[in-house]
């Protein structure tokens, strides 16, 4: 299955912008299914760590009013072109993806 | 009596050890559950930076567009330079729980987060980044024409 998170960095002048994009309803919980009229149960990303070279850099709580398919960009120090950059999800459900890049 | 007493030292042992490495783990989670669940601002707020002074900082900035028509969307970046910052948190006042986001930051990053977020009502935003143990923030208001959690 094709991954749910898309990520991007450039390292440029020493310092290196991380992008990504997840793919994820982020379900509120306040939302009315419209078909059956049944209240659609909250589904929301709630952790996201980025890691460089294995080392956490960035953890994030989410709460539901983070967008649907939620973006992300945050800047860092100290990387060299090829280090490897990860970043993972979990969410409410203990659904979790990760996806690992190197960074050019 | 001898094997007892040793497993009397192996689990006590063995409850050190536990509580040595819960230690940074609780260390590093602020009180999450309570804040983000709050459905008021200002005890949202505190909650989440319990018993800190918070102050008004001109080295924090809030990119937002001042009138949004979608509120399911939208863009936001926050800019600070604050030093030593550990910590970027979002606040969305009139939301059903106003605690949107924390993004905590290793000393390698800069004081820059984006992203987007859901706004139900016009509201300030509020940005407080955490620095040198201190707590600082800045607010912005948005209009919003059609709610984006509902």
């Amino acid at each position: 299955m094709a991954s749910s998170i898309r990520l991007q960095s450039r390292l440029r002048d020493g310092i290196t912008t991380v992008r990504a994009i997840i793919r994820h309803p982020m379900e509120t919980g306040f939302h009315v299914d419209e078909e059956t009229g049944k209240v659609i149960p909250a589904h929301y990303i709630n952790l996201v760590t980025v890691k460089h070279n294995g080392k956490i850099i960035l953890s994030c709580d989410w709460s539901r009013a983070v967008s649907k398919n939620p973006y992300l960009s945050f800047m860092f120090e100290g990387a060299k072109h090829g280090d490897k950059l990860e970043l993972s999800w979990v969410d409410i459900k203990n659904n979790t993806d990760s996806i690992e890049t190197l960074i050019e | 009596m001898l094997r007892r007493e040793s497993l009397k030292y192996l689990a006590s042992g063995t409850l050190i050890l536990i509580s040595g490495l819960l230690k940074p783990i609780t260390a590093l989670a602020k009180p999450n559950k309570e804040a983000f669940s709050a459905s008021d601002f200002e005890s949202a707020l505190h909650t989440y930076f319990p018993g800190q002074e918070i102050t008004e900082s001109d080295q924090i900035t809030i990119g937002v567009h001042p009138v949004i028509e979608n509120g399911a969307v939208v863009p936001l970046k926050i800019n600070s330079d604050l030093p030593d910052i550990e910590s970027i948190t979002i606040f969305v006042d009139k939301n059903p729980n106003p605690l949107i986001a924390n993004f905590d930051l290793s000393p390698v990053c800069k004081g820059f987060i984006s992203t987007r977020i859901k706004v139900q009502n016009p509201s300030n935003i509020y940005a407080v980044v955490k620095s040198n143990d201190k707590v600082f923030m800045t607010k912005t208001f948005i209009e919003v024409h059609e709610g984006g959690c509902g």
